[in-house]
């Protein structure tokens, strides 16, 4: 059963998008929309199927299927294998439930675009590969999965090509998640070298019996942490991300929210055992984590442009997933991952529904008052923005942050043997952006929904719309509630499912974690409410001539800062290569013959003279020779190469 | 040496001969026709039968028509003719013809006889070389395919009929 | 004994491969050059195919095999190369005129 059903669970898409892409532009706005959705929706049944049929297994079961062998070459072997197990699981349906949401919004959505056949076989070849990237039960495998949604994140963040802006900006999400893709690589290589297949499995059992040595595997878990960092848009990759939001709103809520970049912590997670040899990898993963956090908070706190805003917080939410990896809670990390995907999903598409009926107006400070003629998307915002928040007990999102800070508290890294890094530091960094998280999202919600009104507003949001952002506002309120905190009932569904062997007593943890947990989106929501929410706001607009303020704006000056570590470098080694400096040698030397023969003519009436006078000409005519030579003309060249020929053999000859 | 050999590697040496030293592009080209046939009857001598119908059908068959198809599009007359012959004047030959007699008289030397004779020639089957192409050298035929799909990218993008750049 | 020894092959190889080097010196039509450098690809094709005879390999028809790709890869991108000169109005095919490269 799950042999056949497996790869109907990617065919499915994949067939969508075929026949999307071949029939582009003959077939209706609607039958588009209707394919896309029968694909992903055929697919997201399948997939509860499947889950339902390895719940009914035994705990450590898995469904397995290998397509056909890819390679057999001596010392390496790779599969078109899929493989489905608990973590799998989650991500399947996750990646086809909210997929299918966000289609069938987008069938309303893109309606009256001329691409939209391309547009939905882009999400639904999307689909797809996420699924390939998810099930892949062999790294290489992986690693098509890994491409293709690459693939599909610049295609359409580069949808309105229109615009040179668009297209700049899916080239530098291509370019950056391409360097990480490098570094994955090489990652791949060096477990390959060292176990000899990439077959997931065989790599961590090889882990774990210590077959690899500590150097390559610190040096193969650095190289796909880099991968997972780029693709996550970590630091130091954070930049593409808000610029990838000039593709289409369920673009971003699908790609660059829900599921793409959620790809480098699934695969981290995945890894958790080889990840949990190397220490110092796991250091910095938290500590890369703890940083994005607060500097996409920080960012976020003072952009004007809402869906820069969401971008903003997904990466300082992915920064709580990496933490969590690094701090080896991986289940809480994928626990965020899921309750993530709803939240941000249903902001983004009710950013995009408001700024459909807002004549695409994006500037929050335009916006204002939209209390009062779109109640329904201010409800569904809302409830988004206080799951994003993580209000206590009745969002999702507290309960995936809850998961994480009582994970992150416990955490200690032993460096070296002076050097620890203590997980109540990096706990105090997460809750601090729990602080910042509810201030800026708040924020966005004070200023766009409540005040004086803006903008005109027209028509109104269609049913299709508004089914996908109902679903999502429920799953977002109840879906944290299958994981309760330590002191709460003994409810550990999510843990239960993902890791039935491992006990949950977490006796040492003080009971006041949760409460500062609790407490701390609340401060920031009555901060929030203080500075920008009362009818006579303490401010409407951050003071933008503060320094620090323009340099959080543009994003922490990192682009400048790349612009001047790699872009001017290569730009210099550019301009080297077209002025050849060899060139101005040869040049300056004959230049300075001409001189000193010149002068030397002056001088020529003696002996002396006319014997330097003949030196100098020598030299002028070696000169003049030795330019010759390099003529231009390619059967000279390859005169010059057979004479080169012919003088090795007589070498060999006579030697 | 057999006598069918001597008459193949003859027609060989000689169509190589007349390819280098034509006028007309087009007689060139039927003259490389004819040394591709002749190497593949030496090829079928050798025992790669295999070998010998790629020569035909590849090379004899696909480049030359390739070069055929490229000489008529580029329409040349009898101005061409009488340029080539131009740039053929006997003195011309000189230092290509030293520089290449002085390469083949080394490497003529530098071949080492050998006096083993492998008592009769066994052919090498399509069977053979198809078991250690996808075999030991499957590498190197994605490394094949990568240069072809190169080739044809780069043959593409050069041959582009570039409208506005002109 | 064998029709066509090893030593035969190579040294029909050795003088189709001066030929095809003198060709390719002292021709300065490129498409004269092209067709010269196809005759040096066979002269190597066939040392590949007549030590693999020599030796009962089949590795020398693989490698046959490849030179057959790089030699079609070669006149490929060669000949889109001339078409192109062509097509942007250069009234010869002489190789030396295109010395931009020159020191």
């Amino acid at each position: 059963m799950g042999e056949i059903l497996l790869p109907l669970l990617i065919l499915s898409p994949l067939a969508a998008s075929e026949i999307l892409f071949i029939s582009a532009g003959r077939i209706s706005a609607r039958a588009v929309g209707t394919v896309a959705c029968a694909g992903v929706g055929l697919s997201a049944v399948i997939s509860i199927v499947l889950s339902v049929l390895l719940l009914s297994g035994p705990a450590t079961g898995l469904l397995q299927a290998t397509l056909w062998p890819w390679m057999h070459i001596a010392g390496f072997s790779a599969d078109i294998a899929f493989m489905l197990d608990r973590i799998s699981m989650v991500m399947i349906l996750v990646v086809t439930i909210v997929g299918l949401l966000i289609h069938i919004y987008a069938a309303s959505y893109m309606r009256d675009d001329p691409g939209v056949a391309r547009f939905f076989g882009c999400m639904t070849l999307f689909v797809a590969s996420m699924l390939v990237l998810v099930l892949a039960s062999d790294l290489l495998c992986l690693f098509i999965g890994w491409e293709g949604v690459g693939l599909c994140s610049y295609l359409l963040i580069g949808f309105w090509y229109d615009n040179p802006v668009n297209t700049a900006a899916a080239r530098k999400a291509f370019y950056m998640t391409r360097m990480g893709d490098t570094a994955f690589l090489c990652g791949l290589l060096l477990l390959a070298t060292a176990v000899g297949s990439l077959h997931i499995d065989t790599v961590l059992a090889a882990v774990t019996n210590g077959q690899i040595a500590p150097s390559a595997l610190n040096m193969a878990a650095l190289f796909i942490l880099i991968g997972a960092l780029a693709k996550s848009a970590q630091i130091p990759f954070q930049t593409w991300l808000p610029d990838a939001m000039a593709g289409p709103t369920p673009t971003s809520a699908l790609i660059h929210a829900a599921t793409m970049v959620t790809a480098g912590v699934y695969l981290i997670a995945r890894l958790h055992d080889l990840f949990a040899q190397a220490a110092p990898v796991m250091a910095l993963t938290a500590v890369l984590g703890a940083l994005t956090i607060l500097m996409g908070a920080c960012t976020a706190l003072v952009q004007s442009d809402l869906k820069r805003i969401l971008a903003w917080s997904t990466i300082s939410q992915l920064g709580y997933m990496f933490l969590a990896l690094g701090c080896g809670v991986w289940q809480a990390a994928l626990f965020h991952l899921m309750t993530h995907a709803f939240f941000k999903a249903l902001l983004f598409l009710t950013a995009g529904a408001i700024i459909v009926r807002t004549h695409h107006e994006q500037d929050i400070f335009r916006l204002g008052g939209l209390r009062h003629t779109m109640p329904g998307l201010t409800a569904a915002f809302v409830t988004g923005a206080s799951a994003l928040a993580g209000l206590p007990l009745v969002t999702a999102g507290f309960y995936s942050k809850e998961m994480i800070l009582s994970g992150v508290w416990p955490a200690h890294f032993r460096l070296t043997h002076e050097l620890t890094l203590n997980g109540h530091f990096l706990w105090g960094m997460a809750l601090l952006g729990a602080f910042l998280t509810a201030l800026y999202i708040f924020r966005c919600v004070f200023i766009v929904f409540f005040g004086k009104s803006g903008t005109t507003t027209r028509g109104q949001t269609s049913r299709l719309m508004t089914i996908p952002l109902g679903c999502l506002c429920v799953l977002s309120l109840c879906g944290g509630i299958i994981e309760m905190p330590t002191t709460f009932p003994p409810l550990h569904l999510f843990s239960a499912l993902l890791d039935p062997a491992a006990s949950h007593s977490h006796a040492d943890e003080p009971g006041w974690l949760v409460l500062a947990g609790a407490v701390v989106p609340l401060a920031g929501l009555a901060v929030a409410w203080v500075l920008w929410g009362r009818p006579s706001p303490v401010m409407r607009e951050m003071p933008g001539q503060a320094v620090v303020i323009r340099f959080a704006r543009t994003g922490e000056g990192i682009d400048m800062l790349y612009d001047r570590l790699f872009v001017q470098p290569f730009r210099f080694l550019t301009w080297l290569t077209r002025h050849d400096i060899l060139d101005y040698i040869i040049t300056g030397t004959g230049r300075l013959t001409r001189t000193a023969s010149t002068s030397v003519l002056r001088a020529r009436t003696d002996f002396l003279g006319t014997l330097t006078l003949w030196g100098t000409s020598g030299i002028r005519e070696t000169d003049r020779l030795l330019g010759q030579i390099q003529n231009g003309r390619v059967r000279w060249y390859a005169a010059w190469i057979a004479g080169g020929l012919s003088a090795g053999l007589a070498m060999a000859m006579l030697s | 040496m057999h006598a069918l050999a001597l008459l193949a590697a003859s027609v060989t040496v000689i169509g190589a001969t007349m390819v280098i030293t034509r006028k007309v592009a087009v007689h060139a080209v039927l003259y490389l026709v004819a040394t591709m046939l002749g190497l593949a009857a030496l090829l079928v001598m050798l025992g790669g039968s295999f070998a010998a119908m790629l020569e035909i059908i590849i090379y004899a068959g696909a480049i030359m028509v390739l070069f055929v198809f490229v000489i008529m599009m580029l329409n040349l007359g009898q101005p061409d003719s009488a340029r080539e012959k131009e740039w053929l004047r006997p003195h011309v030959w000189l230092g290509p013809g030293v520089l290449a007699a002085i390469i083949c008289a080394e490497l003529l030397y530098c071949i080492v006889p050998l006096s083993d004779s492998v008592p009769s020639v066994v052919p090498i089957t399509a069977h053979d070389v198809g078991l250690s192409l996808f075999g030991r050298y499957v590498l190197m035929v994605e490394l094949a395919s990568f240069l072809l799909l190169a080739g044809l990218v780069a043959a593409f993008h050069i041959g582009r009929n570039r409208v506005e750049d002109r | 004994m064998p029709v066509f020894s090893f030593n035969d092959t190579l040294l029909l190889a050795t003088v189709l491969f001066s030929v095809g080097l003198a060709g390719v010196l002292v021709r300065r039509n490129m498409i004269f050059m092209l067709m010269s450098l196809d005759i040096m690809l066979n002269a190597a094709a066939l040392v590949f195919v007549g030590a693999g005879a020599r030796w009962h390999d089949a590795a020398g028809q693989v490698m046959f095999l490849l030179i057959l790709a790089l030699a079609a890869v070669e006149t490929a991108v060669g000949l889109a190369i001339i078409l192109c000169l062509h097509a942007r109005g250069r009234p010869t095919l002489d190789a030396d005129t295109g010395n931009l490269l020159q020191g």
